[in-house]
């Protein structure tokens, strides 16, 4: 029996997760991305190759879903696989609208392609969805059994156990070995795994501390700002802009900056609400603090003080309906509409987590109530009152995601292009990350041109966006189209902040885990080469990168199952732990040696050997302990021992006591006692136990031996020219050559004695 | 006191956080999960697993909750013993003492058909179709009724009531009657942990019903005491001393504060100052003597309301949900032994009783090894002519993992591969160990019993070449002798092809 693993999607690139796996019988896909990096057919893992005739129903067991990233998990191909059991995590699920909803405007208005779904679907879909919490062990049907691990990486990203019958794997999606400012680092446990898939975006990237790298991510935003510069952060990764925020929000604290931040993202805004209502994902230390204070509240940006408020700004918090005020001369945005915060005097920075202000105000549409037809509406009134032309539809479409008053859509309009033009310095974040399209790219164009602005990437960038171009050496012109040709004067500044996991983390977690066999997954084909042959190198671990559309057969643990008989139970929960070392030594090899070096506290622990497996034809196999074994087969125990009698020289041993002062008995234990001596001292490596009357190693037993014709001396010449004393020797057959090898040191001692 | 904060500590300390189906597992063998029981945030019912029996323990459960997780009962299927430990209906059993006829006709209601697929749903349906959900709701709504007359009336409305989802369903509601019927009366909730507690329930979504995660999905918050909290007409206070509470008190107004005994907490200083007022209205949980409680703060005008809410699963609900449940062995309080245990049910029925150890019968056969297929190839099997099976002797590792014992393949320098037999049996024939010997090429000579007075009987086998040896076997025990180890070792070797062994 075997697993089979199609790799469907991420398959020797980065993005457009997908990786169906069968075992024994059962079929899971993992995670169902898209590219960014394609408009074509590249874009969609091919699923033809699950099911030629489209019945994915009977195709595959269950999806499951990791975590979101680049808002594009592809809904529209999973839409059709409708009657599956989709598992994910309760963050995901929650954010799933949002993010799917977000990238349904992206691909129809910016890329003008036809709908590939509708909110409705979007809906439909997850109401088919089982959402799981961590560790939550779901029983899928009668064998197959999922269960989540915390993955860090975005909010609600897990890793995913599987196991069908005793076949068990992990699917890792993306995660984050470092705990970062709001999330913690993965956490799973130790399990039996014949099978690990593992991305490897940093597959050969080890990245330095933390510390230095938030300090030189603030250190030049500081210095962009401190210059009267703009500083444009396009986020993708939920929770991304979120940690970045948190960053921002203490430095600009302590170092009493009043620059403003701006959080532009109608996504990021609803995404951190979800953030605060689902606190207790993410990590402990800001769960810790929840009582008293929730980092999600942005100082600046928490105002559940104001009532009935659906946006507002610190100066403004008493009045609820400044979001509506044109006179206001900035007016921050409203929170549940998504769409757009800001300060309303230079001196504050507002941050965009005032979705508390107006959750559950009755104004309030939410996202998934909006009919299709209401992006065209908002369209055109955005048009028919800004004159604009329709490049800015792209610029629309990135902010409707989650745009639910038109009132409040007209102000943001008119709020941000003042801002994205407005004088003095700013940093603001901005959706889409690795500046694909949208909003960032909007700003990107305005801001790019000035030498004093600043454009961080925090994160990886897919090839053929312009973040890519901008991080692979610094281009002075990005053609954007055949017309328009952006001037790069800009400073770019990239940061190692994406939420994957480094070749440290990997090898950290391979090795944890020790699987019998490593997939890798989600990275660049030379670089994961190059890992794939560090895992079987240091960790002799098999390892496999497969290309798109390759299958990894490996086999997979089966179990032959016997009864137990409670005997064997019985005397398996006693163990008789033993040193290792003993039994090796005993056993003479040389390599014992070196185990003895590696590993002096290994424990041997044999009491399983007591057990018997019988198999009658049949009949089911069973186990029974040997004493058990004898009654079935009504047959007697026969005892088999080996015995030797035969002289030691003593005489060496007799000079510091002289043998009169001692009575017989007493005597034979000094005898007894010095042999015991001597051989503890010659092979310290035996457990040798002095009984008084005899010395045992394991069976054997040597004893002084007083009779004159004892039967087991079986020497043709008895020795007598030295003062001998006769040692009776037994042992049972399996300690033969423990027995022997005492049995040699007890006859040199004569010789070698000085 | 009993004790201190700080044993409460570090006893916390000791304690192991579990989701619900999250597996504990103890010490490889026992396995123990949480399922939701409904009857509030975060209540379960147990399921410990073991290699030799799965026991659910079923404690009080509520099939359909309005705050918290339904009772996950589905979890529960194939458990081998239900210990049965709801124990809500105590309370109330004096009233169906009467009804005994009750049972025979629930269950015609429910028209359980027996043995067939689809019993179970039918089950399921009657199980969560009752009309517990609309007479809770009903309770609520009387008290909610209750209140909004007394503070129409001027009077202020006190609720120590200890049960969080009520409390909270009571917030949400009353709040919505107070909207509707335009009353600005302010709602304060009094204990030390007020604030948590709103802040907590709302960050829970994945221990709470199905309504109110679809609540989560779409962007609203859980419970509505957020916004209650946002339009400042619900306040949290520590103390009823707290200085903020003094600056804003005003009357009349609504109190949620412990405790339900009325003997602790805030709720003593409201009783006195509203006792005598006839508008207040008091709102207690049943279980409590009322006649007792309110005996301290007589006379009263102040009017109470006792109200009793579903704790529990209902007795004509036990019969259908162990019919789903079809365990082996059902363990259930004595007292309910007349309402318990149809005639016709495929489980045993067993009742216990305070301090008293109760065994109940394994019905599960052997516990499984489960041998990985490397090692069983490994293994040497010896064929048994006379019994027609195959035997061998195992090696490995025994690990005991989830409840399973698996037998892996250990240390491989630890196993070493020639080891020699440690069992023997069978009779020993000298003559053909002469045989086999005199194959070997060592030559010797039988000398048979040498009987001496009163011990066994004993043979000798003298080997003379290639050197001195002798083999002595008695009945059951066979002595090699030999001073030399190559000869011991193929004398060894000879006796293993004479008797059996392993």
């Amino acid at each position: 029996m075997a697993i089979e693993c199609l790799v469907l999607g991420a398959g020797q690139e980065v993005g457009k997760s997908c990786v169906v796996v069968t075992i024994n019988g059962k079929r899971i896909m993992f995670d169902c991305g898209m590219h960014m990096g394609y408009d074509d057919h590249r874009r969609y893992p091919d699923f033809s190759l699950i099911s030629e005739s489209g019945h994915f129903d009977a195709a595959l067991t269950c999806i499951v879903i990791t975590h979101f990233l680049l808002r594009g998990y592809v809904y529209d191909n999973v839409l059709c696989f409708l009657s599956y059991y989709l598992i994910l995590r309760y963050p995901t699920k929650a954010l799933a609208p949002l993010m799917l909803e977000d990238y349904r405007k992206v691909m129809v208005d910016r890329r003008g392609e036809e709908e590939q779904f509708s909110s409705e679907n979007v809906l439909d879909c997850l109401k088919k969805v089982t959402a799981v919490d961590l560790k939550q062990t779901v029983q899928v049907d009668k064998d197959l059994q999922i269960r989540a691990y915390y993955a860090g990486h975005v909010l609600g990203a897990a890793m995913f156990y599987a196991k069908v019958g005793e076949s068990a794997m992990v699917y890792t999606g993306d995660y984050n070995m470092t705990p970062d400012r709001h999330l913690g680092a993965a956490q799973i446990d130790r399990l039996q795994l014949d099978l690990l898939i593992t991305e490897s975006t940093y597959a050969t990237t080890v990245r330095d501390s933390k510390y230095a790298r938030e300090r030189e991510f603030l250190k030049s935003v500081h210095k962009c700002v401190a210059n009267g510069g703009k500083v444009l952060i396009p986020t993708f990764a939920l929770g991304r802009a979120q940690e970045l925020c948190i960053l921002l929000d203490d430095y600009w604290e302590r170092m009493n900056l009043k620059v403003p931040i701006y959080f532009s993202a109608g996504l990021t805004i609803q995404a951190n609400m979800y953030y605060k209502m689902l606190i207790n994902w993410t990590s402990q230390k800001v769960k810790d603090t929840h009582a008293t204070r929730n980092a999600f509240d942005f100082k600046h940006g928490d105002f559940t003080g104001a009532e009935g408020t659906i946006a507002c700004s610190p100066k403004q918090s008493t009045s609820s309906d400044c979001s509506t005020s044109e006179l206001a001369p900035s007016v921050a945005l409203d929170g549940s509409t998504g769409i757009e915060t800001s300060a309303d005097r230079p001196s504050s920075r507002v941050l965009s987590s005032k979705i508390a202000g107006s959750i559950g105000t009755e104004e309030k549409i939410s996202y998934i109530n909006r009919s299709s037809s209401s992006p065209l509406l908002l369209e055109s009134d955005f048009e028919e009152k800004n004159g604009l032309c329709s490049e800015k539809t792209t610029y629309i479409s990135c902010f409707t995601g989650s745009v639910t008053l038109k009132n409040s859509v007209v102000a943001v309009c008119r709020f941000d292009r003042s801002l994205i033009n407005a004088p003095g310095p700013c940093v603001l974040f901005a959706t889409p990350g690795m500046i694909s399209g949208g909003f960032s790219l909007e700003v990107f164009k305005n801001w790019a041109p000035s030498e004093t602005n600043l454009v961080t990437l925090p994160g990886y960038c897919v090839a053929g966006t312009i973040g890519h171009r901008l991080m692979s050496g610094k281009p002075t012109t990005i053609e954007l189209d055949k017309d328009t040709q952006i001037d790069v004067r800009c400073q770019i500044h990239q940061l190692s902040f994406s939420p994957h996991t480094d070749a440290k983390g990997i090898m950290d977690l391979v090795k944890f885990l020790s699987p019998k066999h490593v997939i890798l997954v989600h990275g660049e084909k030379p670089k994961m080469a190059l890992l794939k042959a560090k895992i079987q190198a240091e960790l002799g671990i098999p390892g496999y990168d497969p290309a798109n559309n390759e299958t990894v057969c490996i086999s997979s643990t089966h179990y032959v199952k016997a009864d137990l008989s409670d005997k064997l139970i019985q005397t398996s929960l006693s163990p008789n732990f033993k040193f290792l070392k003993t039994r090796l030594a005993a056993d003479c090899g040389l390599d014992s040696l070196n185990i003895k070096a590696t590993s002096p506290l290994q424990l041997c622990d044999d009491r399983i050997s007591e057990g018997i497996l019988t198999m009658g034809k049949s009949q089911k196999a069973k186990v029974v302990h040997q004493d058990e074994l004898l009654v079935i087969l009504g047959d007697e125990k026969q005892g088999v021992q080996c015995a030797n009698c035969f002289p030691v020289n003593m005489s060496n041993f007799d000079k510091i006591k002289s043998a009169d002062e001692l009575s017989g008995e007493v005597q034979l234990f000094d005898k007894s006692s010095q042999l015991y001596a001597k051989l503890s001292s010659e092979l310290p490596e035996l457990n040798i136990q002095d009984c008084g009357e005899f010395l045992q190693v394991e069976s054997f037993r040597a004893s002084v031996c007083l009779l004159d014709n004892c039967p087991h001396r079986t020497m043709d010449n008895p020795c007598d020219t030295f003062e001998a004393v006769y040692f009776c020797c037994t042992w049972a057959m399996e300690d033969e050559k423990l027995a022997w090898k005492v049995i040699s040191i007890m006859k040199n001692f004569g010789i070698n004695a000085p | 006191m009993f004790f201190s904060a700080a044993d409460v500590k570090s006893c916390m300390q000791r304690v192991q956080v579990l989701k619900y189906a999250e597996e504990a597992c103890y010490n490889g063998s026992i396995t123990i999960k949480a399922f939701s029981s409904g009857l509030e945030i975060g209540s379960c019912n147990w399921t410990i697993s073991s290699p030799k029996a799965n026991i659910g323990h079923v404690s009080s459960s509520i099939f359909q909750s309005e705050t918290a997780m339904d009772f996950n009962y589905h979890a529960l299927q194939g458990c081998d013993a239900i210990l049965y430990s709801d124990n809500s209906a105590r309370n109330i059993l004096g009233n169906v003492e009467d009804e005994n006829c009750h049972f025979a006709s629930v269950n015609s209601d429910l028209s359980i058909k027996s043995d067939t697929d689809n019993s179970w749903e039918v089950i399921g349906e009657a199980l969560l179709n009752a009309d517990e959900r609309s007479e809770e709701m009903e309770k609520l709504a009387f008290i909610i009724s209750c209140a909004v007359d007394s503070v129409e009336a001027g009077g202020s409305v006190l609720v120590p009531i200890g049960r969080l989802g009520i409390v909270l369903q009571l917030l949400e509601q009353l709040s919505l009657s107070l909207k509707s019927s335009n009353l600005k009366v302010p709602i304060y909730v009094i204990s030390t942990i007020a604030e948590e507690l709103m802040a907590f329930t709302n960050i829970i979504p994945e221990w709470l019903c199905k309504l109110r995660q679809e609540k989560l999905y779409s962007g609203e918050p859980l419970f509505a005491h957020v916004e209650l909290t946002r339009e400042k007409r619900l306040h949290t206070f520590p103390a009823v001393h707290s200085l903020e509470l003094l600056k804003i008190w005003q009357e009349p107004c609504i109190v949620f504060c412990p405790h339900w005994s009325l003997r602790l907490g805030p709720v003593v200083h409201l009783l006195r100052r509203w006792c005598r007022d006839q508008n207040s209205l008091l709102v207690m949980e049943e279980g409590v003597d009322a006649e007792l409680a309110l005996l301290p703060f007589k006379p009263m005008a102040m009017k109470a309301l006792q109200c009793s809410f579903l704790s529990g699963i209902k007795l004509q609900k036990v019969q259908p949900l162990l019919k789903i449940l079809q365990p082996d062995f059902v363990v259930f309080p004595e007292y309910l032994r007349r309402h318990i245990g149809p005639p016709n049910s495929s489980s045993s029925f067993l009742g216990y009783s305070e301090n008293q150890t109760l065994r109940i019968p394994n019905r599960k056969e052997l516990p499984e090894l489960y041998i990985s297929m490397d090692l069983a190839t490994q293994l040497s099997w010896t064929k048994l002519d006379h019994m027609d099976t195959s035997i061998a002797r195992l090696k490995g590792e025994l690990v005991m993992e989830h409840g399973k014992h698996l037998l892996l393949p250990g240390n491989e320098q630890a196993i070493s591969s020639d080891t020699r037999p440690l069992l023997h049996w069978g009779a020993m024939d000298l003559e053909s160990l002469l045989a086999a010997l005199q194959k070997m090429g060592i030559k010797g000579s039988v000398e048979q019993g040498m009987s001496d007075a009163g011990s066994e009987i004993a043979s000798v086998l003298h080997i003379f070449e290639p050197s001195k040896a002798l083999i002595e076997v008695k009945a059951t025990t066979t002595v090699i002798s030999a001073s030399d180890e190559s000869l011991a070792s193929l004398i060894s070797e000879a006796v293993n092809t004479i008797l059996n062994s392993i």
